[in-house]
């Protein structure tokens, strides 16, 4: 469809059952209609037998707001939010594996405080580095360790939560829905 | 008493109602047809191809507005029913398959006659399930018919493991609510957004209904024609559309689309108004968007939230039951009569008459149509494959009642003609049916002729034998230079020889005046009934919107050569 093609990232919370085969279903979606999922997290949510995905999306609105009705229409997805324009706070945790030099090592240590990140690993030419925060600081300290080596990184995709009294949810799901017969 | 999961099958298809089963047995489903035979409340109807018993499913759904029911084995059981699985799921078709599998403790091991159907099939679904405990099979059994059938319909597979079915014992308990709490089903409209479309029906000088297969399906077509006579607003229908309206009603102007009827697409295009009721203003409907009704604005009702708003920009997209949101909106449209407008389509109509039949002594398919369906005067069902027959079908056949056009739309899956007849003339036992079929078509299911002849359904088979893939020839003709590849037959079977092989009646008809009794005798026949109607070859099919053109393309004319 013609639209404007403004394509911003987008944080998308989703309730879904916590049974096999959901993760498939849902990305089979993704794979099948052309979406891009940036990052995807997946966890238990408060709700016993209902996990919590967190999205992150990049497309335009019209892109987006397709994704979302199609991840409601999957059964096993309880309820799906655009939280993007929410107030929110957002969290990733990335690991990274950087190459060491007797050297180097104090500048990196150095870096690595300033970032308030965690050294959680030293070999004799290598250390494992975590840090939990919003993607600008993951990329930021990343960009800045790139210049000594970055053997391996992992990052768990974006979580996110909306701040305040609500669950990110429009109806406020308790999770004790039950279809009618 | 407990049951065996088998048993738990057989009884929860009795409360929900599915009291015919199509279908073909192998060693993984083999305990649910032990059961099967302790049943005698449900007709189970042997195939003899799998795919023919999700396409027979397939037509008694639309026939009878039910859940069709089709069960496989294992593994190229069930791969054989995925093409009739995935048409449903295009056109919105209401099935449950049921399907057996491997033994939980061999899943995942490549044992013997083992595929992952939940995987293959999670695409053409509306939602599968693997039902891994004895104790889950009623729910199972309960979510899926309700899935199936309620909101948008679609098709939904149930894949059992064999040791499930035969193992442990367990109490039959009949579920009281379905255990989905993602799954929502839409019912009206808010009622600003039913002001609104009634507020834009109210001013239009130049609206347009496009009444979809969601009509049909939420029994919405007494509103819907209400609507349009209150309003007197001209009735388009989708091709899975026809049947909502009388086509003799002086409001319905007939299919639109790629080959839709020339004066209905240039209706579209000077419209000021689009009301889309239960339909997704697919590609074969809008052709290329950006020139689509380009003076129209659009009212689009779906309880498809994700179809609301897909294609089309709507100024007002209601997500609701359209039988409800009908109900909500026709108090608040006000009587008009749009008089210049109804002239002006009266007056495309008869600047391009698309729908007149040109006068040739050959023998025309597009006649064959118009004459048998003068001699059913529109009653009965009429059933399709897909290709030229299906379009000249749906261009001149008459219809007097809803539900009675079967057709392959979404998918387009030739081979539909002969199974899915089978299964709206099962479903509807005091109706003939006509399946209209392609010598292509008919080809890729007629083993299942055979299950026709044991149902003795009232199935008559009309070939409208052109001796080629004729759709394709006609592509290949006007976009690929007449580089004719792969599209016409050199050794068809005689299609008379067949019938007479199943022990039934075939009639061969070469003249155009042998048409009318040819179909007449076909209907004195009890049973089925092969009538090969040897067409001219190369006949064109128009109108004709080339993929991804617009009305402005449109080809109104059979090629010169043709008309020769
Ligand atoms: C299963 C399947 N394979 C291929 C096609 C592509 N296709 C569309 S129409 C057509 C020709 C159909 O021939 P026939 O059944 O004889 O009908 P006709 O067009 O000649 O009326 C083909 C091959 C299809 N729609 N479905």
């Amino acid at each position: 469809m013609d639209q404007t093609k403004h394509t911003e990232q987008h944080t998308l919370v989703a309730l879904v059952e916590d049974k096999p085969g959901v993760l498939n279903k849902v990305a089979s979606m993704f794979r099948r209609r052309g979406f891009n999922i940036a990052s995807l997290a997946v966890g238990n949510s408060e709700q016993p037998g209902l996990s919590r995905m967190t999205f992150a999306v990049n497309g335009d609105e019209y892109t987006v707001g397709q994704v979302v009705k199609q991840l409601d229409k999957l059964i096993d997805v309880i309820e799906v939010a655009d939280i993007t324009s929410e107030r929110i706070v957002t969290r990733e945790l990335a690991l990274l594996k950087v190459k060491t030099t007797p050297m180097n090592r104090g500048e990196i240590i150095q870096t690595v405080n300033l970032f308030r990140a965690n050294i959680i690993d030293v070999g004799s030419e290598s250390m494992v580095i975590e840090i939990t925060g919003e993607e600008d600081k993951i990329n930021a300290l990343h960009n800045l360790l790139s210049a000594f080596g970055i053997i391996e990184m992992l990052r768990t995709g974006l979580v996110a939560m909306v701040r305040g009294q609500a669950n990110g949810m429009a109806n406020g799901h308790d999770g004790q829905v039950n279809g009618q017969s | 008493m407990e049951l065996t999961g088998a048993e738990i099958v057989c009884e929860s298809l009795l409360k929900e109602g599915a009291d015919v089963v199509f279908g073909l047995p192998g060693g993984a489903v083999l305990p649910l047809y032990g059961s099967l035979s302790r049943y005698p409340a449900i007709r189970h109807i042997l195939v003899r191809h799998e795919q023919a018993a999700a396409m027979a499913a397939d037509g008694y759904s639309r026939a009878t507005g039910k859940v069709g029911v089709c069960v496989a084995t294992s593994g190229p059981g069930a791969t054989n029913l995925v093409t009739g699985i995935a048409a449903a799921q295009m056109d919105s078709v209401a099935m449950v398959a049921i399907t057996g599998q491997v033994p939980r403790s061999a899943i995942g091991s490549d044992a013997f006659q083992e595929t992952d159907v939940t995987g293959v099939t999670l695409p053409i679904t509306k939602h599968n399930m693997l039902v891994m405990d004895v104790k889950d099979v009623a729910q199972a059994i309960h979510d899926a018919f309700h899935i199936a059938r309620t909101g948008r319909p679609g098709p939904v597979l149930v894949d059992i493991p064999r040791d499930v079915l035969l193992g442990e014992r367990t109490e039959f308990v009949w579920p009281t609510e379905t255990k989905l709490p993602g799954y929502k089903v839409p019912g009206k409209a808010p009622e600003a957004q039913v002001a609104a479309a009634a507020e834009l029906i109210n001013q239009a000088q130049k609206p347009l209904i496009m009444s979809g297969h969601g009509v049909l399906i939420s029994h919405a077509y007494g509103l819907m024609t209400e609507l349009a006579e209150k309003a007197q607003i001209p009735v388009i229908t989708t091709l899975l559309g026809i049947s909502a309206i009388p086509t003799d009603h002086e409001l319905n102007i007939g299919m639109s689309g790629m080959h839709g009827m020339a004066y209905t697409n240039l209706a579209i295009d000077e419209a000021d108004l689009i009301i889309g009721l239960g339909m997704r203003f697919d590609d074969r409907v809008t052709g290329r968007i950006s020139a689509f009704a380009p003076n129209a604005t659009f009212i689009h009702v779906d309880i498809d939230a994700s179809e609301v708003d897909k294609n089309i920009k709507t100024t007002v997209g209601m997500v609701g039951d359209l039988k409800a949101v009908l109900g909500q909106l026709l108090p608040k449209v006000e009587a008009n009569v749009h008089i210049d407008w109804r002239l002006r389509i009266d007056q495309l109509k008869a600047e391009h008459p698309s729908h007149i039949i040109r006068e040739s002594d050959e023998l025309l398919p597009q006649y064959v149509v118009q004459r048998l369906t003068e001699v059913t005067q529109g009653r009965g069902i009429v059933v399709t494959g897909v290709g030229m027959h299906q379009m000249w079908a749906a261009q001149h056949c008459r219809f007097t009642e809803p539900n009675t056009f079967v057709t392959s739309g979404g998918l387009g899956t030739m081979g539909f003609e002969v199974p899915a007849a089978l299964g709206a003339q099962v479903g509807r036992p005091d109706t003939t049916v006509w399946s209209v079929c392609g010598d292509g078509g008919f080809q890729m299911t007629m083993c299942d002729i055979a299950t026709a002849v044991e149902c003795q359904a009232d199935v008559k088979f009309a070939i409208l034998n052109n001796n080629s893939l004729g759709l394709v020839h006609q592509l290949q003709e006007l976009f690929f230079d007449e580089e004719y590849m792969a599209s016409q037959y050199t050794a068809n079977p005689d299609f008379v020889k067949i019938a007479e092989a199943y022990g039934i009646r075939g009639i061969r008809v070469t003249k155009k005046e042998e048409v009318v009794d040819a179909v007449q005798q076909a209907m004195e026949t009890a049973g089925p009934v092969i009538v090969d109607f040897i067409v001219k070859e190369d006949e064109g099919l128009f109108p004709f919107i080339p993929n991804g053109q617009s009305v402005k393309e449109m080809l109104e004319e059979p090629a010169p050569k043709e008309i020769l």
